[in-house]
């Protein structure tokens, strides 16, 4: 993708992006707006709508009740007739309450209305683990999301991608979730400057995070930073890994993805949640489906321990992935070890 | 008031078309009929604009009749044919019609509720002075969605009126057994001002009806409603009519004293309103109407085989695979 290339860029934060893409939304489409608890006078639990209130005022940035399920559903209700509106999890564990109003309500009514009724909603806030929060609030959530057509899910791992992406989210047609990495808000990257135009990056369009020809690491989200450290250790061992960030689940950039696979012959499939019916699963089976002639070695995959997340420190660091079991699964393919 | 009986009949003999369909295998999956109800969909959608919105549960087929939408396309999509009112693609639960401000039957007892209040919320978003109705069973008042909804209505004065069709069960459980308090109270605590009214009796359904949207439409905020019915048919077509959770007699004596539309028949020929004649052409109207809506529906192809795919995205995005199965399509 060009897209960056010839811009001026500016060296922000995660959730700064975000906030300039929250802006630049609502001051282009006044149809957008964005509701949750704590958005409005707090500025956001993690801050990413710092000073929306004092610019757009409490008609479009509005704080709830603690209610998942109702302003969930109120926004779909909104979408229903024609508003944009952009839903603030404080973090998508809390959204659990409000999947009814996600999957059985947004995720459907196109369809089952026969295309009358779409659901222009975005459904955005931090997902996954942060240190030591414990089962309740560590759940990295993307696979119950992608699991029902009519969703599309997006996680984005940089800033620049959080700022186009999000961008992109408000303005599709369709109900997109936009999750967060919930220790990437203070990660620095460049972005270009807004005074440049206006940048959007398209669902469904993978990056490549660094180039390989020994191993593809697939993954998104903030493990995508921890692929990037394990593609570090590897080059100390002269193995060049290709790190495939996803950015994008549901629609999915299956041609990078078998791009890559064959390019390398060896696939390593890393994602901060559990496996069983996992992001992981489904795109193993798609190389198995549509690559294996190309493969070189069983895929290995990478998850979080199969178990809640514990909150004792050396354990919760046992059950997440880390950039050495990364390099382990990448040595597995190579049957290095 | 000719015409309020005109339309009850309407919905009548819509029904026991849809009862007559199902037993014969055209109608599939889950059926729900709103036999005794009819007062309620007239009386609260009759005084409300097109541009007014109106949404309710699965039993939805005399609501969408009331808002608008024509009886061939309902008819249609609960044969599951192409000419249906979402396309085959609802079914008897999923009712739309969208250009007549009929925003669906929703499955999920409670779901509505939140949307409609979305709906209310879209509404004061653009300074509009239109009306959003909210149906909802009485075994809905027990779902979260409900208390959430009608506080955050209040909190922010939306113009929505949530009107509870008080049929005295949900499935087979009685709704004495598992509410604390009555319909009407339920409300309580969200400060919504809440209305009961005799929901078999159309006149003052509308009556209370036009108050209240005429109160609403000027800002009052949202109403709650506790529209007292009931239902002459079992919750489903799989349910007989009575059974174990309420008797025959019950049923049977409801049906006698508490007909929405012999009522006011009844009324009308008393006050010598309406001749025998009048009411039996009226009624071999209605009866014209829902023939041509199953002849329609009985003549409309099944959705083509393209269609499974077509409407689960509004927008396909130009990169990455939106479908994940696999198949050609
Ligand atoms: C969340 C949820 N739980 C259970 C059901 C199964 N169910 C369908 S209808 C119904 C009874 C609802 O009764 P009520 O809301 O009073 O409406 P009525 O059928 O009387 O019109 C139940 C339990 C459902 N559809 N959704």
């Amino acid at each position: 993708m060009e897209i960056t290339t010839t811009r001026a860029m500016a060296n922000i934060t995660y959730r700064e992006a975000l906030n300039q893409a929250l802006a630049e939304e609502m001051d282009r489409d006044e149809t957008v707006f964005l509701m949750g608890e704590e958005v409005a006078e707090y500025d956001g639990a993690y801050k990413v709508s710092k000073g929306l209130l004092d610019r757009f005022g409490d008609r479009r940035v509005v704080d709830t009740p603690i209610s998942e399920l109702g302003f969930a559903g109120l926004g779909v209700g909104a979408a229903m007739v024609g508003l944009r509106p952009v839903i603030e999890f404080m973090t998508f564990n809390f959204s659990l309450l409000a999947l009814d109003q996600v999957i059985n309500s947004a995720a459907k009514m196109y369809y089952m209305s026969g295309g009358q009724i779409s659901v222009p909603i975005v459904f955005r806030g931090p997902t996954g683990a942060a240190l030591q929060l414990s089962a309740q609030h560590s759940q990295a959530c993307a696979s119950w999301y992608v699991h029902a057509p009519g969703v599309k899910v997006v996680t984005p791992a940089t800033p620049a991608d959080a700022k186009g992406l999000l961008k992109a989210a408000i303005r599709d047609k369709d109900p997109v979730a936009v999750m967060e990495g919930e220790l990437l808000y203070n990660v620095k990257g460049e972005v270009p400057d807004p005074e440049d135009g206006d940048f959007v990056i398209p669902l469904g369009l993978a990056d490549l995070k660094r180039e390989g020809e020994d191993v593809s690491i697939i993954t998104h989200g903030p493990t995508v930073h921890i692929a990037l450290m394990a593609a570090q250790k590897l080059e100390k061992e002269g193995i060049e890994a290709e790190v495939v960030d996803l950015r994008s689940i549901r629609p999915l950039d299956v041609d990078t993805i078998l791009a890559s696979v064959r390019k390398t012959n060896r696939a390593v499939m890393l994602e901060e949640g559990w496996p069983f019916a996992g992001v992981g699963s489904q795109v193993v089976s798609i190389i198995q489906d549509e690559a294996f002639d190309d493969l070189d070695a069983p895929v290995v995959r990478v998850t979080q321990a199969d178990v809640p997340m514990p909150y004792a420190k050396n354990l919760e660091q046992l059950a997440k992935p880390s950039a050495d079991r990364v390099v382990d699964a990448c040595n597995r393919v190579l049957y290095r070890s | 008031m000719h015409s309020f009986l005109r339309d009850m009949l309407l919905y009548r003999r819509f029904e026991e078309a849809a009862e007559e369909a199902y037993a014969i295998g055209k109608i599939g999956g889950f059926c729900h009929l709103h036999i005794g109800q009819e007062a309620v969909a007239l009386g609260m959608i009759g005084p409300l604009r097109q541009e007014d919105y109106v949404l309710t549960a699965y039993r939805d087929h005399t609501q969408a009749l009331a808002k608008g939408v024509e009886a061939g396309p309902v008819m249609a999509e609960l044969f599951g044919r192409a000419g249906g009112s979402a396309l085959g693609k609802g079914g008897s639960m999923h009712i739309f019609g969208a250009d007549v401000g009929f925003m669906g039957g929703h499955g999920i007892v409670g779901s509505q509720i939140p949307l409609a209040t979305g709906i209310g919320w879209a509404i004061r978003y653009r300074g509009g002075d239109e009306v959003c109705v909210c149906f909802l069973g009485d075994a809905a008042v027990n779902q979260g969605a409900f208390w959430e909804s009608l506080n955050m209505a209040a909190v922010w004065k939306l113009p929505v009126i949530y009107v509870v069709e008080n049929n005295e069960y949900g499935m087979g459980t009685a709704f004495r057994r598992v509410s604390a308090l009555p319909v009407v109270e339920r409300a309580g605590g969200t400060g919504v001002p809440a209305h009961a009214v005799d929901g078999q009796d159309v006149l003052a359904s509308w009556r209370l009806m036009e108050r209240l949207v005429a109160d609403v439409r000027s800002g009052a905020g949202p109403q709650y409603v506790d529209a007292r019915t009931y239902r002459f048919k079992g919750h489903s077509m799989s349910d007989p009519v009575s059974g174990t959770y309420r008797s025959k007699e019950e049923v049977e004596g409801r049906k006698r004293e508490d007909d929405p539309i012999t009522r006011l028949r009844d009324r009308l020929l008393d006050a010598e309103l309406l001749t025998k004649k009048e009411l039996e052409a009226m009624d071999g109207e209605a009866r014209e109407v829902v023939n041509e809506a199953v002849r329609f529906a009985g003549e409309s192809p099944p959705p083509s085989p393209e269609e499974l795919y077509s409407h689960a995205y509004a927008e396909i995005n130009e990169h990455g695979r939106l479908f994940l199965d696999g198949r050609d399509r």
